[in-house]
């Protein structure tokens, strides 16, 4: 049974983690390079034995290994159970065969970093929790993954300590998904109630057996769940952390922020899609939040100038597509769009990153420009990748979001729901060819900064490169078959067919054709455009991210902030120091009696002598 | 004989630890190490030699004042037994933790750790409610003078304050005592201080005497609003009695709820339960946004410690098995938690001269192996899964959202509170830029390190095994709910 080994591979890297975290920082380069990478990269290929021998069980079953019981009271017993099924089975790929490949890269990327013992020991922690997310068995041990990855992530976002922004983009990152959590846990409480169990499988069939379709608890606690996987992908209203995530180095961005944990929420939803199959009003508003999200995101992506920014919106939207998939229905094309999408986001992140380094650590768009020819590694891993993004017929993008954007026609409302997320595929196409076009094209405007460019890869970072080139090219072939069995629409549908199909598939050209035209030939002309009047307000709108981080700031984090200031000492505490003020001045009060004159006391004992006696006698 | 060996062992060492001081300048440490650690042992071995069904280890019953009805009883059960253990461990971590920072009078600091463990362990094992008082004074007068002789430069506001709370609360746990044994007295003409008749005519007690009760555990755990001589106390004891109050002393009064409170008075208890739980959420939160306001390191640890608490008193008025089980995991990992941070704020101070955050920064360059052990505890203090304050939490949560549904939602909120305060507290002391010309800082050595690595060991084991600690506590707390009728 070589599936058997399946505890090995989050393992590993845990193991790597731990090596790394003894050591402290004493080993060299190499040493930690071996750990680091080397712990995932065993990881990958342990997953070939597992995967062979996950094959040979009986169709349709799940394997599951029980490694210990967490806790065990008063029914509540989570363990540590392992569960493979096709789902899972894709997602470990992912994990562990991208996240070889850009650990690979990072062991280039980083080197000379005093850190660099410190970012592979929070990367592996990372992959070991990514790997309990997607494994575990128990709603708590995915929650257990589900707060670890939030913890990786604040770690590497601010891993560039000496910088507070980016230890302010790391707090906001991991409060505002810790927001998400709290629904999310809000929700298993909610479900543990009802049903007495967090084991996903148990509770899967006990809540279709106890809950008719649109039971008011059960919509609550999906709503709840979707809280929570709003949260971790940066969705509508919780998706302002990741623009500025991108502080981190630019492997965890494409490790943790385009591949493996922002899709965390898809996984869920879709692990758990008993729930919303029984609640589709909940189902909807999955639906709603990720066309809300693509659309949104993609504008925002237009007017980025920052490369990293422009990748994470793209990312943003991209994510907003596997949501509406979820809502829609098209389970298995979500599934598939977040397997692509890993490619060729990894693809663009780790170009990006060649890029940013050929540069000097530059990263604004508008000080690139003409670099093709001098830098050929990254400009063929984002002309790839970007292909892939606007989902260029036969790329790997292509099938997955023409598989989401064909099923949401069937849907209820389907063409009106099809028609916003296919405006949202043009608007992709033309980010993607603004970025490229600006990038690598057109007049040279980095020579201000008076460095040559300098394509500083090795072996360890253009292996990567090609690897998730040929992935963002051909992975679309893979097909889907593992989920098949997990998933109820029974693997990627084709849907639509006819006219709806072929202007699927020409709008992402027709986005090219006419980004060209805009970026291309008229840049100057939208340039100008972008800086007066009317449209120049519409362009900081969506530069800002439609205003979000603005609202919150002003509705939330101000406010909070500046209560907190006010009663720091703590008003309670004031109603205390009133009691001993009061005190301290009743004895004032009483001691000013004690004048040591002795008249005075005379004349008190004789006032005194007759209140008594008055009292006494009963006239007063 | 564990009990009261064991209390022996600490009354008789305190003078002895005194005494060390001729020896030489480390000897009242080096022996008040061996003290606890002989305690531990004469523990461990009592424990693994007694077999405990029902979860009693061990009853002392002996006669005191027989004419009141007064007697020498102490109960070892699975309760007492991880709060006793807690105690000698935290202990022996505040030891460690005083070697090098306790100038003057060191034999006399020693002699008042062991009394104030001594009254401390005695709390946790009397069953007889004048011997339980008496002990709840012991452990005060000690912690008193810890504060107001080795403590920092407002040392004699916090003492006095410290004082003030704990004694007018006392006072009123006094008059509650009496009036309990005197209502028990005219029920069944029976005199007795002994907690374990009373509790069996739990039924006819006057609910107000409930108030006399509560005053003084909740004082103690602190719950809002009787809150306010915790930050002050804690921040202004040296680490020792830092480590020691938020440890083990706040868990005095979150175990008299349990044993205590709410079997004596269950009908009480149960009416009373939503505002209490009210009352539990709103530390939860309240105390986390207090924390988040603070700009001296150990004050935010310190009012983290009421939002800890917090939990555990929503946990034990929820009283069902999930939520007092989660109580108690919750103290323990709160202890442990707790006293590497204040042990992190203390070590700081050795080194920086100065609590204040605004004066702190960019430490992790200069010292990262005492980043790397501050990053683990606050991650563990915000809930961090793996670790055993969110099994705590969590259980509270669980077990509390079968009972009532709003003080829960209110008290999660709390989670999203923490991380805000935990993450900036981190922020402003290890991350960020060091100050350009900043002397060298001395990294954590071989003992604090040692130290740390024993505590986050713990705290890793209860995050991810808390089972045999549930075992241990499970039959005490099903006793006690039985009593009170509550249905498994």
């Amino acid at each position: 049974m070589s599936v058997g080994l399946l505890w090995l591979i989050p393992m590993l890297p845990l193991l790597g983690f731990l090596a790394l975290a003894a050591t402290e920082g004493r080993l060299g380069e190499r040493a930690v390079a071996v750990i680091g990478a080397g712990s995932v990269g065993l990881a990958a290929l342990l997953a070939v034995p597992v995967t062979v021998g996950f094959f040979e069980l009986p169709a349709d079953t799940g394997f599951s290994q029980t490694l210990w019981v967490w806790l065990d009271v008063a029914g509540f017993r989570p363990a540590f159970t392992l569960y493979l099924d096709g789902l899972s089975l894709v997602m470990l790929w992912v994990i562990t065969g991208v996240g070889f490949l850009i650990h690979l890269y990072a062991t280039g990327y980083m080197s000379g970093d005093p850190g660099y013992s410190r970012f592979f020991a929070y990367m592996n922690l990372f992959v070991f929790a990514m790997l309990m997310l997607v494994l575990g068995n128990d709603l708590l041990v995915l929650y257990l993954g589900w707060e670890g990855v939030g913890l990786c992530s604040y770690l590497l976002i601010g891993f560039f300590q000496q910088d507070p922004a980016n230890g302010y983009a790391a707090r906001k990152a991991f409060v505002v998904t810790r927001i998400g959590d709290t629904a999310m846990a809000l929700g298993l409480f909610l479900l543990f109630r009802e049903l007495g169990t967090l084991e996903i499988q148990p509770l899967l069939g006990a809540a279709t057996a106890a809950w008719p379709e649109g039971s008011a608890t059960l919509t609550l606690a999906a709503l709840l769940l979707l809280g929570g996987a709003v949260g971790k992908s940066a969705q509508l209203p919780l998706q302002t952390w990741l623009p500025d995530a991108m502080a981190g180095p630019t492997p965890v961005s494409a490790l943790i922020h385009a591949a493996t944990m922002v899709t965390a929420g898809v996984y869920l939803i879709a692990r758990l899609h008993d729930l919303y199959l029984l609640a589709p009003v909940a189902q909807t508003a999955v639906a709603l939040t990720g066309l809300a999200t693509l659309f949104i995101a993609a504008f925002a992506a237009l007017v980025q100038t920052d490369v990293k920014r422009i990748l994470a919106y793209s990312t943003m939207s991209q994510i907003g597509y596997m949501f509406f998939a979820l809502g829609v229905g098209a389970w298995s094309a979500a599934v598939f769009h977040l397997m692509t999408h890993a490619f060729f986001k990894a693809l663009l992140f780790l170009s990006a990153g060649s890029l940013i380094l050929a540069l000097h650590h530059e990263q604004e768009v508008t000080r690139m420009g003409g670099l093709w020819r001098r830098l050929p590694w990254p400009f063929a891993g984002m002309l790839v990748g970007s292909a892939a993004l606007a989902a260029l017929p036969f790329t790997s993008g292509y099938f997955s979001k023409d598989a989401i954007l064909l099923t949401a026609f069937d849907a209820p409302g389907g063409f009106w729901l099809w028609s916003v997320a296919l405006l949202a595929a043009l608007v992709t196409a033309l980010y993607s060819v603004r970025l490229l076009v600006l990038v690598f094209f057109g007049q040279p405007r980095w020579q201000q900064s008076g460095r040559e460019p300098r394509d500083r890869g090795g072996i360890a970072m253009r292996l990567p490169l090609a690897a998730l080139s040929l992935l963002a090219i051909g992975g679309g072939w893979f097909g889907l078959s593992p989920v098949a069995a997990v998933l109820p629409d029974g693997g990627v549908g084709h849907g639509h067919g006819g006219w709806v199909m072929w202007a699927t598939s020409a709008t992402p050209l027709l986005g090219v054709l006419l980004g060209l035209l805009l970026f291309q030939r008229w840049g100057a002309v939208v340039a100008r455009l972008g800086t007066s009047g009317g449209t120049r307000a519409v362009r900081r709108f969506w530069l800002s991210g439609w205003g979000f981080d603005w609202l919150y700031r002003q509705l939330i984090e101000r406010p909070f902030v500046a209560l907190a200031r006010i009663n720091r000492n703590d008003v309670v505490d004031r109603v205390f120091a009133a009691l001993a003020g009061g005190a301290l001045g009743v004895n004032g009060l009483l001691s000013a009696t004690q004048t040591g004159r002795l008249r005075w006391y005379l004349a008190n004992m004789a006032g005194g002598l007759a209140l008594v006696l008055l009292i006494v006698l009963g006239v007063l | 004989m564990i009990s009261l060996g064991l209390i022996g062992l600490l009354l008789v060492g305190a003078p002895l630890a005194w005494a060390g001081e001729r020896l030489g300048p480390s000897w009242p440490q080096r022996l008040s190490l061996v003290v606890l650690g002989l305690a531990s042992a004469w523990l461990l071995l009592g424990w693994l030699a007694a077999a405990a069904d029902d979860g009693v280890v061990e009853t002392v019953a002996l006669t005191w004042i027989p004419r009141f009805g007064i007697g020498v009883i102490l109960v070892l059960d699975g309760l007492s037994l991880v709060m006793v253990a807690l105690t000698l461990a935290l202990g022996a971590v505040a030891v460690v933790s005083s070697w090098t920072e306790v100038g003057e009078r060191h034999g006399f600091f020693q002699f008042n750790l062991l009394l104030t463990l001594a009254g401390v362990a005695g709390v946790f094992m009397a069953q007889d409610l004048f011997l339980f008082f008496v002990f709840w004074e012991v452990m005060l007068v000690p912690m008193y003078l810890l504060i107001a002789i080795w403590g920092h430069e407002a040392r004699a506001y916090a003492a006095m304050k410290f004082f003030l709370f704990t004694q007018i609360s006392g006072l009123l746990l006094l008059v509650a005592i009496v009036a309990l044994v005197l209502s028990h007295q005219a029920a069944t003409g029976v005199l007795t201080f002994d907690y374990r008749l009373l509790v069996t005519g739990a039924g006819s007690l006057p609910a107000w005497v409930m108030v006399g009760f509560l005053a003084a555990f909740l004082t103690k755990l602190p719950s809002v609003p009787v809150h306010s001589w915790l930050p002050d106390a804690h921040t202004q004891a040296p680490t020792a009695g830092s480590v020691i109050l938020a440890g083990i002393m706040l868990k005095t009064g979150a175990y008299g709820l349990i044993r205590f409170v709410v079997p004596l008075f269950p009908d009480a208890s149960e009416a009373l339960r939503q505002p209490l739980m009210v009352l539990g959420a709103v530390s939860v939160v309240y105390g986390g946004y207090l924390a988040f306001a603070q700009d001296d390191f150990k004050r935010l640890v310190a009012y983290s410690s009421i939002s800890h608490m917090g939990f555990v008193l929503l946990g034990v008025f929820a009283w069902n098995q999930l939520a007092v089980q989660g109580a108690v995991v919750q103290m323990v990992a709160h202890g442990f938690s707790t006293a590497a941070l204040f042990m992190m704020a203390g070590a700081l101070q050795e080194r920086l001269h100065t609590r204040e955050l605004s004066q702190m920064g960019g430490l992790w360059q200069r010292a990262p192996r005492m980043g790397a052990v501050a990053l683990f505890f606050v991650v563990a203090s915000l809930g961090m899964p793996g670790l055993g304050n969110f099994v705590g939490e969590f259980m509270v949560l669980l077990g509390a959202f079968q009972v009532d549904v709003g003080p829960t939602i209110i008290a999660a909120l709390g989670l999203i509170v923490a991380a805000a305060y935990a993450l900036l507290l981190m922020q402003r002391s290890f991350q960020g830029a060091a100050p350009s010309g900043a002397p060298e800082l001395r990294d954590f050595g071989a003992r604090e390190l040692a130290v740390m690595i024993l505590l986050m060991a713990a705290l890793i084991t209860l995050g991810v095994y808390p089972q045999p600690l549930l075992d241990v506590s499970g039959p005490v707390v099903d006793g006690l709910r039985a009593l009170t009728g509550a249905a498994r």
